[in-house]
């Protein structure tokens, strides 16, 4: 029997979920993205990537989300200030399926686990970005971990059905029963690295080889890691080493951050879900946080000087 | 007293040029020959909070210049060196008065030479519009303090003579502890300006959300705080209560770091911040957040290449 999966939030990385996973037969695809040019040109000419891997999808795309069928899986790839618009419009397609995030940041499980009742934590290393409506520049290829979010599990049988699918999609996918520690070692290097570009307009490759910055990326990764541990988390490596791999030329020397990107076209940064996130965390554990306190309050300060 | 030399004619030079003109002879030394040109020619105008012309007397070098008895050092604290080199061997009767923000710009100038020294920070801001013209904004003081060679009514003299100018000063037996405070104000709330983009307003005294950027800024000064109390030195005003007052006064000042950033100009973090983690590590005081700022502005200096 086939399955229906939803891609909510059809972005860069929603789009590369959708685009692989609408090449198998056994699976029908539905997009769900209030971008109404990207929904049209998707329904007209097909979900198109290129870059990393050229492919070409047919797929239904809305931005009504009572269009939407019941559906088996939802995978949700919004940003993450947009999660709770986002699954309460879609919620009702779900009610017998489970819901994965493939978002950046921490907490996004939390605000899915209000809407429904089986939700899949999830990482994910792919990027892209959009070119043109229906048109996905996939930058960088890269794994995605789904398990069974602790407080409303989705089987973990069904956590493995949605992991093979997209990996027979071409999306290589492991599905495991503690998620966290790939999540955090994400969530810890993101918060450590893409604010330092936000607040210095310096792409990854420079930030890192400047020593003192490098130092600062270090300090935010101790602390980030300090809260994992309080909560049990096994990290599955070293952020540390993430960095340095990142920094390689062939890698992403010259590769701006996502944060820095947004600050550079005043969009609101997912700030609040990743220095945000570890200190709310490191809050509630005990576990202080100095560093990412200041790096929240400077991101929160560059956003907030776009009103003035 | 009557002749005064202003060694570097910036925004703050410019306007101690302009103002002092009105009550002696004022020479300017000056780095470019155009600036020095323009001045001899046109004069110094001043307008906000004044609006005149000075007639003053400029050079690109002090061989150039009639010997005065006060020479106000006011460049940019990362050209005091170089101007404190070019004075050296000349004028060893002239009182030097360093006005940079931060630390040590007279033990900078106490290298190059002999002169009694005097030592200064001032609060008062404008905005250079030209060679020739300087428009004055914050008409706040100039405090003024003994160095080296120098007693407390010497910076008495030069307190009198800037006030009968039109500006404001006061003079103090030690300056130190307000040095400090304007120090770890300034450390504060200017590198916060700029990194973040905003204006010296409401939110950096905000205290609601976590996220706030009060809390930045209390931490901030507290390990300023921290540095100075290890400096064995008590402060003059306490820097949250002077960051709560001006914030409440509403005005939204454009700190000179972040107007600095805004023009990608290299930015005086060396000698503000700079001399702070510089103290703060030779009293064995932790100032991590400090170090975060300074690392975030060199970085984005170095962005701009």
């Amino acid at each position: 029997m086939g399955l229906k999966i939803c891609v909510v939030g059809c972005g860069a990385v929603g789009s590369l979920f959708a685009a692989n996973l609408a090449t198998l037969d056994d699976v029908e695809v539905w997009a769900y993205d209030l971008a109404q040019a990207h929904v049209d040109a998707i329904n007209r000419d097909g979900l198109r990537l290129t870059g990393a891997g050229e492919v070409v999808s047919r797929l239904q795309a809305t931005s009504d989300a009572a269009a939407l069928p019941a559906c088996d899986f939802g995978i949700v790839a919004t940003k993450a200030m947009h999660s709770e618009t986002a699954i309460s419009a879609t919620a009702h397609a779900f009610t017998n399926g489970c819901v994965a995030t493939v978002q950046n940041g921490i907490g996004n499980e939390e605000v899915l686990a209000r809407h429904v009742e089986r939700v899949i934590r999830g990482t994910t290393f792919p990027a892209g970005k959009i070119t043109a409506p229906g048109v996905v520049q996939w930058d960088v290829k890269g794994d995605t971990t789904f398990g069974p979010y602790e407080d409303k599990p989705a089987p973990f049988q069904e956590v493995q059905r949605l992991a093979d699918a997209c990996t027979r999609g071409g999306m290589p996918t492991t599905a495991v029963l503690d998620a966290r520690g790939p999540q955090w070692r994400k969530v810890i290097f993101n918060a450590a690295t893409n604010p330092l570009g936000a607040l210095t307009g310096l792409t990854h490759g420079r930030v890192c080889e400047r020593p003192d910055l490098r130092r600062l990326a270090s300090t935010l990764v101790t602390e980030g890691k300090a809260v994992a541990t309080a909560q049990g988390i096994v990290l599955d490596s070293d952020p540390e080493e993430l960095i340095d791999y990142a920094a390689r030329p062939e890698v992403a020397y010259g590769h701006k951050a996502s944060m820095l990107q947004d600050v550079e076209a005043r969009r609101q940064t997912e700030v609040d879900y990743l220095n945000g996130g570890i200190a709310e965390f490191g809050r509630k554990l005990g576990v202080p946080t100095p560093a990412h306190e200041s790096i929240w309050a400077l991101v929160k300060g560059v956003e907030a000087s776009w009103d003035q | 007293m009557n002749r005064v030399c202003i060694a570097g004619a910036g925004v703050i030079g410019s306007l101690f040029a302009g103002y002092l003109a009105r009550v002696v002879d004022v020479t300017v030394l000056t780095r470019r020959e155009e600036h020095a040109t323009a001045l001899n020619e046109a004069g110094l105008r001043v307008s906000g909070r004044g609006e005149f012309t000075s007639r003053v007397t400029a050079a690109t070098s002090p061989d150039a210049l009639p010997v005065p008895e006060l020479v106000i050092v006011a460049s940019k604290g990362g050209d005091v060196d170089s101007i404190a080199a070019e004075l050296a061997g000349h004028w060893p009767e002239a009182t030097l008065m360093t006005v940079q923000n931060g630390l040590g710009a007279d033990e900078i100038v106490a290298g190059h030479g002999a002169w009694p020294l005097l030592t200064a920070v001032t609060f008062m801001s404008g905005t250079r519009h030209a060679d020739t013209h300087v428009e004055y904004v914050l008409d706040t003081a100039t405090w003024i303090g003994p160095s080296r060679g120098t007693t407390v009514d010497d910076a008495r003299a030069v307190v009198a003579l800037i006030e009968k100018a039109g500006l404001k000063a006061e003079a103090f037996d030690d300056l130190r502890p307000a040095q400090w405070s304007k120090l770890i104000f300034n450390a504060t709330v200017n590198t916060v300006a700029a990194v973040t983009g905003l204006r010296h307003d409401s939110h950096f005294a905000a205290l609601d959300e976590p996220s706030d950027l009060g809390f930045l800024v209390r931490n901030l000064m507290d390990e300023g705080k921290a540095v100075a109390s290890a400096a064995g030195v008590t402060l003059d005003e306490d820097p949250w209560e002077m960051n709560v007052l001006a914030t409440q006064r509403g005005h939204r000042h454009a700190p000179s770091m972040l107007e600095d950033v805004q023009a990608r100009r290299l930015t005086e973090v060396d000698m503000i911040t700079g001399s702070l983690v510089r103290e703060a590590a030779r009293l064995g005081v932790p100032v991590p957040l400090h170090e975060a700022m300074y690392s975030l502005i060199k970085g984005k200096e170095a962005s701009w290449d």
